[in-house]
């Protein structure tokens, strides 16, 4: 009798960001069981801390919307927020994985009535708004969150707060008694989705952004545009809040840098080129709203080069060609002061902005050496296709530096990667039990 | 005996081989000349400067004009002899690239072909303190301070010396300064056998750079 292969032709996909959602759907719309992990309470990532995508300037939420919609109509996808994956054991076809899950302390009864945070007062700091502001520790992740859950923040358990947020719940949705779990989870593919985090900005020490105000990064500036976010949907500098209309960008802020980041970050040229668009959505186009694009080069590909011609065109906004080399602030006003020389013709500038957002660069939330104890990985982490990962299969900004469109496609190739070793693994168990 | 001393061709001949090339020429002869042409001119480096705004070229610009082939400008320039050597240019390089070593470098192979500004205050000065060094091994502070502040003129010297008086009697006072360096200078105790070694140190320098200068490297 041939021993039967403990194999498994479910296929795990780590990351429920725009790429782990599309690797999740696209192998589910074939036919496999597919589950699918999220670190974070509520699906989506970095898509949803977007306020508009490029090129055609749409809203993130449209997208996501429509893979909710798909993951909902699913039923081969078993969606698990607030997991991590601990260790990875076996092979190829053959994958046990132990994963930790953190208690939610609100179960599914939640209609996201938002009865308990009104009797929350104790506040912790708003990752979904990188930090900007605070929120309730009894929240909802974000408006549009999936699923529409609340949560209590840990902090909060054990006093009379959690059990004034337990009394008011009208669904007998808080349970206070949640522990962390661990899972084993069975897997054939694994589908490696951990996404991108910016670059801590801080470490590029001469554009102080730990020491001004006024000098933040491109992700913050993307939640400022959000009507829901920070501000309102204003573009006010933190230092005083007033209306930010002198807007210097600064390209490269970490990317291409062998002292940073070696790679080119591929996205922060057309977010900065998109970003400049939101002066005009926000003060109108006859404004004397302006923004200074400081740059090396502008690297945008294929269709792209259309929007950056109109951009080019809009006379408000500015190309400089200069890697900015220091800021400085102007402590009477709380201005900033970028130096540096522009290349084209060596003029020197000492340029006052109100604001400075740096175009921040991308880098993997987890390197391929922190996977399964290491998996091989470009120079900057990246996860690379290689025969000697077995079938973790790198989807997205876990695998380079892309854009939303391009973290589509990516995530659907290694959909396809994984779909046919689970295939394999199948077809050769049949052969197996069949003899 | 060495008889390649005499196969390395003439200066002349060195200029022509690298003719229409001279990011060429500086990748040979150049301290850290293979950098050049890794430089992404971003600039940061020429706003970085803090003397900048004294420099007809600043580096990122030096770069381009090697690249350009624009020896003479280049060479003839005093302008990377503005370089104070602080080093914010090689911190904030994305490529890492070593432009002070580089800008010292071009400084000197200039100096060697004997094409640098010959008024240049800072060549003077390097000129200055290289003789007083190599010739016993020890620094003559006295002696250096003379020739410098007299570089310009014996009213100038004077004027300078008396504006530095101050800071002379300190050094005296902290051992720094020996009043009597003019007459008697204590070097180092085999000032002659430093001397062979920088001699062979420049000779195996040339043969390495194939530069063939020889005894013209000396440069006025």
């Amino acid at each position: 009798m041939a021993d039967v292969i403990a194999s498994n032709e479910t296929i795990l996909v780590v990351g429920a960001g725009i790429s782990g959602l599309t690797a999740a759907l696209e192998a589910a719309e074939c036919g496999k069981q597919v589950i699918l992990l999220e670190k974070n309470p509520a699906i989506g990532g970095r898509v949803s801390q977007l306020y508009r995508y490029f090129p055609k300037l749409c809203k993130p939420a449209c997208g996501l919307e429509i893979n909710v919609r798909r993951l909902k109509a699913n039923p081969r996808v078993r969606l698990i927020t607030m997991a991590e994956v601990t260790a990875i054991d076996g092979q190829a076809g053959d994958y046990t994985v132990s994963v930790h899950i953190r208690p939610r302390f609100v179960n599914e009864n939640c209609t996201a009535c938002g009865a308990c945070a009104e009797v929350v007062n104790q506040e912790i700091e708003d990752t979904f708004n990188y930090n900007m502001g605070t929120v309730k520790a009894a929240y909802l992740p974000h408006n549009a969150a999936y699923p529409q859950r609340y949560l209590l923040d840990p902090s909060l358990i054990g006093s009379p707060e959690a059990q004034a947020a337990k009394a008011v719940c009208k669904y007998d949705a808080i349970d206070l008694e949640m522990q962390d779990e661990q899972l084993q989870i069975k897997a054939g593919a694994i589908i490696w989705a951990t996404g991108w985090k910016p670059y801590d900005a801080a470490k590029i020490q001469a554009y102080g952004y730990d020491r001004f105000e006024n000098v933040i990064t491109s992700v913050e500036f993307e939640r400022m545009m959000d009507k829901y976010g920070p501000t309102g949907g204003r573009l006010l500098r933190p230092s005083d809040g007033k209306e930010a209309r002198n807007i210097a960008f600064i390209q490269c802020a970490g990317s291409r840098d062998q002292n940073h980041l070696p790679h080119c970050s591929r996205i922060c040229c057309m977010a900065s080129l998109k970003q400049s668009t939101y002066l005009s959505e926000q003060y109108g186009q006859d404004s004397d709203a302006r923004a200074s694009i400081y740059y090396i080069d502008i690297r945008v590909i294929d269709r792209f080069e259309d929007f950056y011609r109109k951009v080019q065109a809009d006379e408000k906004v500015h190309f400089i060609k200069s890697k900015v080399a220091s800021v400085v602030e102007d402590s009477s006003n709380g201005d900033v002061i970028l130096h540096g020389v522009n290349t084209e013709g060596y003029h020197r500038y000492a340029n006052h902005h109100d604001l400075c957002v740096l175009a921040i660069g991308m880098q993997p939330s987890v390197p391929a050496s922190k996977i399964n104890g290491g998996i091989r990985g470009d120079s900057s982490g990246f996860i690379e296709l290689d025969i000697n990962n077995g079938a973790i299969f790198g989807a997205g900004c876990a695998s380079n530096a892309l854009d939303v469109n391009r973290a589509a496609q990516s995530a659907t190739a290694a959909a396809l990667y994984a779909i046919q070793t689970v295939n394999r693994v199948a077809r050769a168990e049949q052969t197996m039990i069949g003899e | 005996m060495e008889k390649s001393a005499s196969k390395q061709p003439p200066p002349t001949t060195t200029a022509e081989k690298y003719r229409n090339n001279f990011l060429r020429e500086v990748e040979d002869n150049v301290e850290e000349g293979e950098w050049v042409k890794m430089c992404i001119q971003c600039g940061v480096c020429s706003g970085s400067c803090p003397l900048g705004s004294a420099w007809e070229h600043p580096p990122q610009e030096l770069f381009m004009m090697i690249r350009a082939g624009q020896r003479e400008q280049v060479l003839r320039s005093d302008s990377m002899w503005m370089c104070t050597s602080c080093y914010n240019c090689i911190v904030r390089c994305p490529r890492q690239l070593p432009i002070t070593h580089i800008m010292h470098g071009l400084a000197n192979y200039a100096h060697r072909l004997g094409i640098a500004p010959a008024q240049n205050p800072t060549r003077r000065f390097a000129k200055i303190f290289w003789d007083n060094i190599a010739h016993s091994g020890r620094v003559n502070e006295l002696l250096l301070s003379i020739k410098l502040y007299f570089m310009n003129g014996f009213g100038e010297g004077i004027r300078m010396a008396y504006h530095m008086a101050g800071m002379g009697f300190a050094m005296f006072k902290t051992g720094r300064l020996d009043p009597f360096g003019l007459f008697m200078h204590k070097g180092i105790d085999n000032a002659k056998e430093l001397q062979t070694m920088l001699t062979k140190a420049r000779e195996i320098e040339d043969r390495r750079r194939g530069l063939g200068l020889g005894v013209a490297v000396k440069a006025d």
